[in-house]
């Protein structure tokens, strides 16, 4: 029995629009982290964002759809056309023969302060009739469904950086129950004044000025993360309708899933990463893949030193017997935390690295932390890789992990 | 389905809701065809074109939550982590001790269409100047900001508070989060990724904010001048639905786990299936003909014949397109049983609570089914032509159902249907 194959991919991130884009500036190692645009965020003490600098919502939304939709909804409607594109996919006559089934975070932010200052501004009449439609957490799946005529069972999952991955899992169980495809993966554009603050008090922002200072997952000078924008949305196909449509590429396949939760504090992560450590193995278990068999891992990478201890922590219980260290990147340090669309770009990644047998590095690591058992990949490098395990993690103590296998050569 | 068939029942129902206390109070509401809808007390509604609202009269200390929990969580997350409570006592899960569930074995799904919006306003306005900055100040910012703009906050607290260590999620579909939230962690027990969920919704959102964005589209009511008859289901003067709040949450549990501990069994669930209409952010077609599918499908589920259905507790929320379009849905999709089904919307009552009132419908459901009363549609007087069925008008009826339906509808084109099944009920 196969899992769903990934036929499409979207990608809208600070990296770039679409999937070549994104993979290039990847493979260079081209950082897409710059001083913040827009606003003062040095009141919030950041400098620093993953902007999707070249992003023009009229190129990718209809003027009456974008002035009822908050910035992260243009990127979602952006993304699931390109994820369309890539996969040559034109909705089926069964109207019902389609999800979308997105995580998001934060929700329409940029839109909702314009409303809510218009409100305590100047009064209730100057809320607008968009605000009710733009701002909550299921805006962006509800007008993908709606632009693009998708009927099938859709949903919106909240597990904040673990989303992305949590969308597909949830995608797993709709195609279950019998609808063939389904558009997965998510959108963010937490970057507006008020979005930002309230990162802020969490405490786990950088707040170096120098891009190369700034988020450095795993490095000995890790002291937090730089917040970013965008995602990416892919489609997932059962194997018999992909083919039967004539499926033009297959990207990989989602072997395996898994997801647990820490249940240990309202913050703080539990001490012992015991949890992260069996979502891998739970979802290795899921896929048939042993530790042996993995080629590479895509990290949460937190950027701040006790996550990111925990989570070697974690590969390293996982996968510490291996006779090879297990190679370890995060690519999400090229483009800031992107949360729920962070882990969806992360698939996007390691699906394209599948496709080139190249592993992107991880930015600005320049002195590792001890990491036994784990090969942290510091620079791009050249290695043939059929199997790859994704994992994400939401604040709060949200583990998931996702495993991603090569297709399949086909057979006549 | 094959032996391997994994069945879902519920044995734990926790419920916060306006009017009342806990699931006891709000049966005993609900069957007494009381309303708690009343003029809006948590801020000054003068200027607003809709000033009622459903409100629940909540004390988190007094309710068992410890002072710290207060603080740092959104009123949302308070009542979840509350009706949490009294689920979880009401299964009779000794969670945390010996005999207790497996912790890797029990997952969260809690439903929230606006998540901490009510927090998230209260300190906008601290640190905007009421609206004067658009850089606002961070001076004036508490820091529990970040957990607040991310409703997963609301799955962490009931993970952390019953050490669930399984899957956890919050589902946020807008208005039928509560009932998506329910399948959602029903499916969980199917697909054997866990054998007890704490599957629920909570949403907190009679705040300025909400209140002025259903205005600008006179999506709530204006009945000012008689807050408790405000909400008017299916009745030909209903003219836009009351805000609510409020919270419930169920323990479902895997059948043969709840049988081996000998475990009192609410009801089973038989079936969800959810679809979109893909047609319009806020708008319904009259035809119904996307809620009849997620309807069909999730009898379906079941193998139940839709002659079995008894009660359908309606979405009902008082607006004039959601109520035509309701009624379309259930004779589309039960036929000629439609004439005969017993139909009733308890938002008549206690509000529309965005998110959380999937959950609460559920929880009115499934008592339903297992003590054979239907609670009625309150204020329902004057019939409307397109909304012709038997509404259960005013009083409680007393009838034994088998099968039960909870419907929702809502914005993003989002149609929900989850069917429930006595305990007693011999399959046909």
């Amino acid at each position: 029995m196969s899992g769903l194959l990934v036929t499409g991919i979207g990608v809208v991130a600070p990296t770039g629009i679409g999937v070549e884009e994104h993979w290039s500036s990847l493979v260079r190692g081209e950082p897409a982290i710059g001083p913040v645009d827009g606003f003062d965020a040095e009141r919030y003490g950041i400098t620093l964002a993953g902007q999707v600098r070249d992003f023009v919502p009229a190129d990718h939304v209809a003027p009456q759809l974008a002035v009822q939709t908050d910035r992260w909804t243009w990127m979602s409607l952006a993304a699931a056309t390109l994820a369309a594109e890539d996969a040559g996919y034109t909705a089926p006559e069964d109207a019902y023969a389609t999800s979308v089934f997105l995580a998001s975070g934060s929700g329409g932010n940029e839109f909702s302060q314009h409303e809510i200052q218009g409100l305590w501004a100047k009064g209730p009449r100057s809320v607008g009739a968009y605000q009710s439609i733009a701002w909550f957490y299921a805006a962006s799946t509800g007008q993908v469904s709606i632009r693009d005529g998708f009927k099938g069972p859709s949903g919106v999952v909240v597990s904040e950086g673990a989303g992305g991955l949590d969308s597909i899992g949830w995608a797993r169980r709709v195609a279950r129950r019998g609808t063939p495809a389904v558009l997965v993966g998510g959108t963010e554009a937490g970057l507006c004044p008020y979005a930002m603050l309230c990162q802020a008090t969490g405490g786990r922002l950088s707040t170096a000025v120098r891009p190369e200072d700034a988020y450095k997952p795993f490095d000995r000078r890790a002291n937090g993360h730089v917040v970013g924008e965008g995602g990416a949305i892919l489609l997932l196909e059962e194997p018999a309708a992909a083919h039967a449509r004539g499926v033009r590429r297959v990207w990989g396949e989602v072997a395996g899933y898994a997801a647990t939760h820490d249940a240990h504090h309202h913050e703080d992560p539990a001490p012992d990463a015991v949890q992260y450590a069996r979502a891998i193995r739970v979802s290795l278990a899921d896929a048939g893949v042993t530790p042996d068999e993995v080629d590479l891992v895509l990290a949460d990478g937190a950027g701040v030193p006790e996550l990111d201890r925990l989570e070697l922590d974690a590969i390293g219980a996982v996968f510490g017997d291996r006779a090879t260290p297990v190679p370890v990147s995060a690519p999400s340090s090229w483009t800031g935390r992107l949360m729920a669309g962070g882990s969806a770009l992360n698939v996007a990644t390691a699906l394209l690295a599948i496709r080139d047998g190249i592993v992107p590095g991880t930015a600005f690591l320049d002195d590792p932390v001890e990491a036994p058992g784990v090969d942290l990949v510091t620079s791009s490098r050249v290695q043939d890789l059929s199997t790859v395990v994704v994992l994400a993690r939401g604040a709060g103590g949200f583990n998931s992990s996702l495993v991603l296998r090569r297709p399949r050569e086909a057979t006549s | 389905m094959s032996a391997q068939h994994r069945r879902v029942v519920v044995t734990g129902i926790g419920v916060v809701a306006p009017g009342s206390m806990g699931r006891e109070g709000f049966w005993d509401m609900i069957t007494a065809g009381r309303t708690a809808t009343r003029r809006i007390t948590f801020f000054d509604p003068a200027r607003f074109r809709s000033q009622v609202a459903a409100e629940v009269d909540f004390d988190g200390v007094k309710l068992g939550l410890t002072a710290q929990e207060v603080f740092r969580n959104d009123r949302f997350v308070q009542m979840a982590m509350v009706a949490a409570d009294e689920a979880v006592a009401d299964s009779g899960l000794a969670f945390g001790a010996d005999g207790g569930p497996d912790p890797d074995r029990v997952g969260v799904t809690l439903g929230s269409a606006v998540g901490a919006t009510m927090r998230l306003e209260q300190e906008y306005v601290q640190v905007s100047d009421a609206g004067r900055l658009w850089e606002v100040d961070p001076r004036y910012a508490s820091r529990f900001l970040a957990s607040a703009l991310v409703p997963s906050c609301g799955a962490t607290e009931l993970a952390v508070r019953f050490g669930a260590h399984g899957p956890a999620t919050v589902v946020s579909t807008g208005c039928t989060s509560g009932i998506d939230s329910v399948g959602y962690g029903a499916q969980l027990v199917e697909d054997g990724d866990a054998d007890v969920v704490l599957a629920g919704a909570s949403d907190a959102p009679i705040s300025p904010i909400s209140m002025a964005c259903f205005d600008t589209i006179r999506a709530t009511t204006d009945t000012n001048d008689d807050p408790e008859h405000a909400s008017k289901p299916f009745d030909a003067r209903r003219n836009g639905f009351v805000m609510g709040e409020g919270s419930a949450v169920l323990v479902l549990e895997e059948l043969e786990h709840a049988r081996a501990r000998g475990a009192e069994v609410y009801c089973e669930v038989t079936g969800y299936a959810s679809r979109c209409n893909a047609f319009h952010m806020t708008g319904l077609k009259p035809d119904g003909r996307e809620m009849a599918e997620a309807i069909t499908v999730a009898l379906g589920q079941g193998r139940i014949d839709s002659d079995e259905v008894g009660y359908v507790n309606a979405h009902g929320s008082g607006t004039k397109q959601n109520d035509r379009h309701e009624t379309a849905a259930v004779k589309r999709s039960l036929g000629p049983a439609a004439g005969r089904v017993a139909m009733s919307s308890i938002k008549s009552m206690v509000g529309h609570s965005l998110g959380a009132i999937g959950s609460i419908e559920v929880a009115a459901t499934a008592l339903a089914v297992n003590r054979g009363v239907l609670p009625p549609t309150a204020n329902y007087e004057v019939p409307d032509p397109e909304c012709d069925l038997d509404y259960i008008p005013k009083v409680a009826r007393e009838q034994k159902v088998d099968v039960a339906i909870s419907v929702g509808s809502g914005f993003g084109g989002f149609q929900s249907a989850i069917v429930l099944a006595s305990a007693t009920r011999r399959a046909s």
